[in-house]
């Protein structure tokens, strides 16, 4: 099941949460919303949800080709996990999961066939003996999986996460979203989630959407959005980066010191591992910089750098062996070179 | 905290702001039945009663209503009220601050029993808490035999000599008053200071503050707001109290009357006006407390968010 | 209430002064006003012999005023535990002109001296009052055409004939003492229920009414009893407003605690401790009942 979002705005008084916003979902993908929080990202899910509705006339919700724009949520087929679970306090886990299919009016399945549901479910989230508990009694990553069953037990077309490990602690974070996409390869079932851990996204998602200030930034695989950013935002977002000024760059290339830029003063983004170190030496090509700090903790070395002529400082990062080979200390005059950067025409602010 | 405080009775009540869900909401039908149905609940149980007594007081004209307060036993209940007021508010005003500070600062067993016996007194009715005073003092009672009869050769002289009675005299509707509102400003304040934890204490402590100085200037400029809810309350319910007051009063127009029961000798009398003309100074009290008990929940809630 | 307990342990004894003399202090004012004179109430019921109390606290015109308290404040609560829910609903989920002024006003029970109340009430609901004009010919026809209708129920011994002086009126001055308890118990864990509940439930595909039922009621039944059970308690003890609308008729709309000081009044003192203990009782054992509901609720409803 696809899902299609196309020119969604959604405001809440003076304030815009979604602007002019168009998405693609496509069927048996994960996918993941990234963002910083206030991005819009939440909003987004919970409109294709059908917990919020889209301002008056903006836009529309498409299901696999079905308007669903008005449709209220119990109908959409829609499984949704909250970011704190939302289970019901007061029934136990099977009859958490077993709501969605007790409340039916219509083709409500018998009783032996809801205990079988809940069964397969429980076995399939691995907490199969967990049934006769009460939510107090589980912990966060337990919770968390229940509420996925409670979710799937409805036989959804779409799964909704928000934020699905935003209440863990970091190991159980890791393990359990690494469960999440073995399981979301078992079962294919379209998935979106919402978080804004880009480590989370870019590690289990097959496509990132990265969300800022109520628009849509860039939409691509992991590899796409990490190695050809479309904005100084996913640049800054996606991992460390450093921000030099165009005009050194022209100058080291030219290697001219005082001569006029050719280039326009705009910024270029430099991750720290596409940062070569090479000796100093004045003729040849490069930023001139000195080593202020060493931090050798780690698989990578990284290295912090302070530029002859502005001042600023630089971030790299480098392999231990290459380290040892440069047989650098504190202090050393080196030139930088660049491997791979990218620059944004100037209208860009960040 | 405890059960058997009225639940009103705290400063952090649920913030006036409309919550739950914004799409996944009633019908409009059964909003409207229901803002309907409290409405009407409202209006029959709380507006009505309160806009009649207003207007059974000046059913006939301003000249009687004000006549009513010229009345000299009304002038006595008005004294009487205050009085007893004037001594239950501030004596239960320490006990609370007592009460709180050695609960909500230190640790000892048979806290929460402690915590459960201040409770009690809301948890009796008004009639036996009077009812309790008059066994204890009352002429068939444990010291009454010694206050009033004379049984005592040399204390009961004494006394009588004195002229001292406790039931059916004012100390009675004192002690009484004091009964009822005994739990107002200790159920205030414990769970405020509780909430508030020893830091400032201990850093006035270390400053080199003396325990009054570190109680007059940290912890009473701290709890102030909540101090002057638990005060209110406690003056409303003392002022106002009846069945408590009128098993120990002894009903003496003009000298152990106060203002609720001069409202019942008046509409007893079938002197309409003048039960609800005092009434309406007793509903006008009611609704200043109220006023200033919203006012410092406002208060409260800006001062959280 | 957690943020409390979080940092009790924190607390060292002696690092803070006075705490001998502040407990001494509460122990002390405890004990005189609170604990002696409740003593005294039990030692004088002890005083009696097991017979001469029977009869104090089971006489008929007794019993029957048993009936007439407790089956009217558990009715006014009930009636309480509807209408105060749904106002407490309509009140933290609605917004409506004038929402502050209904809000400040649940409390007005409490801040009303009862007699005042009581006075009043008779007032709009006797015969001329405001509403009794309407509600009065109203309540009498629907007395008669039940005694027609079902003839063997003796309706009026149960309904009264009128509604102020009558039991109807007992019924209208303990809804009107007991209407904050459950507003006010409700409506803070109404204000924190997540939403979330209530869109999970629409997500799995129920519609309100199950959503309501099934979800946020149970959600709510630990502070809806609570609510309920402080506002029985309340009625009870309720004595001010209640007499003067009762029409205090001994066997048909006498409460307990008018009972008791009409005893007081003919000097019958072992009579009136003998119903009042038999009262008292009553009422902790209430306040046990929601202290423990209050504890589980709380242990069974964490998450």
């Amino acid at each position: 099941m696809s899902v299609q979002v196309d020119n969604i705005r959604k405001t809440f008084g003076p304030y815009t949460a979604l602007d002019d916003v168009s998405l693609q979902v496509k069927s048996g993908q994960l996918t993941a919303l990234l963002g910083p929080s206030g991005s819009g990202k939440t909003t987004l899910l919970r409109i294709i949800a059908g917990l919020e509705y889209a301002d008056e006339g903006s836009g529309r919700i498409q299901f696999h080709g079905e308007d669903v724009t008005e449709m209220p949520a119990g109908k959409r087929k829609v499984g949704f996990v909250f970011q704190h679970y939302a289970l019901f306090k007061h029934m136990s886990v099977f009859e958490n999961i077993a709501f969605g299919l007790r409340v039916r009016r219509e083709n409500r399945p018998p009783e032996a066939e809801i205990a079988d549901r809940v069964h397969k479910l429980l076995k399939l989230v691995q907490l199969a003996d967990l049934g006769g508990r009460y939510p107090h009694q589980l912990s966060g990553g337990q919770r968390q999986r229940i509420a996925l069953a409670r979710a799937l037990a409805v036989e959804p077309e779409v799964l909704l996460l928000d934020e699905p490990f935003g209440a863990l602690d970091a190991k159980v974070r890791k393990e359990l979203r690494r469960w999440l996409r073995q399981f979301h390869d078992e079962i294919g079932l379209t998935t979106v989630f919402v978080t804004h851990d880009q480590e989370e996204a870019l590690e289990i998602a097959d496509e990132v959407v990265i969300m800022n200030q109520a628009k849509i930034e860039q939409i691509g695989t992991p590899q796409e959005v990490y190695d050809r950013p479309a904005t100084p935002f996913v640049y800054q977002f996606l991992g460390n980066v450093n921000v030099l000024r165009a005009q050194v760059l022209a100058e080291a290339r030219a290697r001219k010191p005082g001569s006029i830029a050719f280039e326009s003063e705009g910024q270029v983004y430099v991750r720290p591992h596409d940062i070569e170190i090479v000796p100093y030496a004045p003729d040849q090509p490069g930023i001139a910089a000195v080593l202020r700090y060493i931090h050798a903790a780690g698989p990578q070395a990284r290295l912090t750098l302070e530029q002859v002529q502005t001042r600023e400082t630089v971030e790299v990062e480098t392999s231990r062996v290459t380290l040892a080979g440069l047989d650098l200390k504190v202090g050393d005059l080196v030139n930088l070179r660049l491997r791979q950067a990218h620059s944004f025409t100037d209208d860009y602010t960040i | 905290m405890s059960a058997s405080a009225p639940p009103f009775l705290s400063t952090k009540r649920a913030p006036i702001r409309v919550s739950g869900p914004r799409v996944i909401r009633n019908p409009v039908w059964v909003r409207w039945l229901f803002m309907t149905l409290a409405l009407l609940f409202v209006g029959c149980f709380l507006v009505l009663p309160l806009a009649a007594v207003f207007t059974e007081a000046l059913r006939k004209g301003f000249g009687p209503f004000f006549a009513a307060f010229t009345d000299p036993d009304m002038l006595s209940a008005l004294r009487l009220t205050l009085l007893t007021a004037a001594i239950a508010v501030p004596a239960n005003l320490v006990f609370g601050v007592a009460a709180a500070w050695c609960i909500a600062k230190f640790d000892f067993r048979g806290k929460s029993l402690l915590i459960t016996l201040i409770d009690l007194p809301f948890a009796v009715s008004p009639v036996i808490s009077g009812l309790i005073y008059v066994l204890v003092f009352g002429l068939q009672g444990w010291l009454g035999p010694y206050l009033g009869a004379g049984d005592h050769p040399w204390f009961g002289e004494w006394l009588n000599a004195q002229d001292i009675r406790i039931i059916f005299a004012v100390p009675g509707i004192v002690l009484a008053t004091i009964f009822v509102t005994f739990p107002f400003v200790a159920r205030e304040l414990i769970p405020l200071m509780q909430a508030q934890g020893n830091d400032e204490e201990y850093a006035a402590l270390t400053l080199g503050a003396t325990g009054w100085q570190t109680f007059w200037r940290v912890t009473v400029p701290n709890i102030r707001w909540g101090l002057f809810y638990g005060v209110i309350l406690c003056n409303a319910r003392a002022m106002g109290e009846f069945g408590a007051v009128s098993v120990v009063s002894g009903h003496i127009r003009g000298v152990t009357n106060t203002m609720p029961l001069h409202i019942e000798i008046l509409y007893n009398e079938y002197n309409f006006v003048a039960a609800f003309a005092v009434s309406s100074l007793l509903a006008l009290l009611a609704l200043v407390t109220l006023l200033l008990k919203t006012l410092v929940e406002w208060r409260a809630q800006k001062g959280l968010t | 209430m957690s943020i409390a307990a979080i940092s009790l342990p924190r607390f060292s004894r002696r690092v803070l002064p006075g705490f001998g003399l502040s407990l001494g202090f509460t122990l002390a004012y405890l004990g005189l006003i609170v604990l002696i004179p409740l003593g005294a109430a039990f030692i004088k019921a002890a005083g009696l012999s097991w017979a001469d109390f029977l009869t104090a606290v089971a006489s008929p015109r007794v019993l029957a005023s048993y009936r007439v308290s407790f089956g009217i404040s558990l009715l006014a609560a009930l009636v309480n535990g509807v209408f105060g829910g749904i106002l407490a609903w309509v009140l933290v989920r609605y917004t409506f002109p004038g929402r502050r002024v209904v809000d400040a006003l649940v409390d007005l029970p409490f801040a009303l001296p009862t007699a005042v109340a009581g006075i009043a009430l008779a007032a709009i609901y006797s015969k001329n009052g405001w509403a009794g004009q309407w509600l009065e010919p109203l309540w009498v026809g629907t007395v008669h055409r039940l005694a027609g209708w079902i003839p063997w129920v003796d309706w009026q011994g149960w309904l009264g004939k009128t509604i102020a002086f009558d039991r109807a009126g007992i019924f209208l001055a303990l809804t009107f003492v007991g209407l904050p308890f459950v507003v006010r118990t409700l409506q803070p864990v109404l204000a924190e229920l997540e939403p979330e509940l209530e869109e999970a439930a629409a997500t799995l595909g129920a519609n309100r009414w199950q959503t309501m039922t099934r979800v946020i009621l149970p959600e709510l039944m630990p502070a809806l009893i609570t609510g309920f059970a402080l506002a029985f308690a309340r009625a009870l003890g309720e004595y001010g407003s209640v007499v003067f609308i009762a029409g205090n008729m001994p066997m048909h709309s006498e409460i307990t605690p008018l009972l008791i000081i009409t005893k007081l009044e003919q000097y019958d003192y072992r009579g009136a401790t003998a119903i009042a203990v038999v009262m008292l009782v009553t009422s902790f054992v209430l306040l046990l009942l929601i202290n423990l509901l209050q504890k589980w609720s709380r242990r069974y409803y964490r998450v």
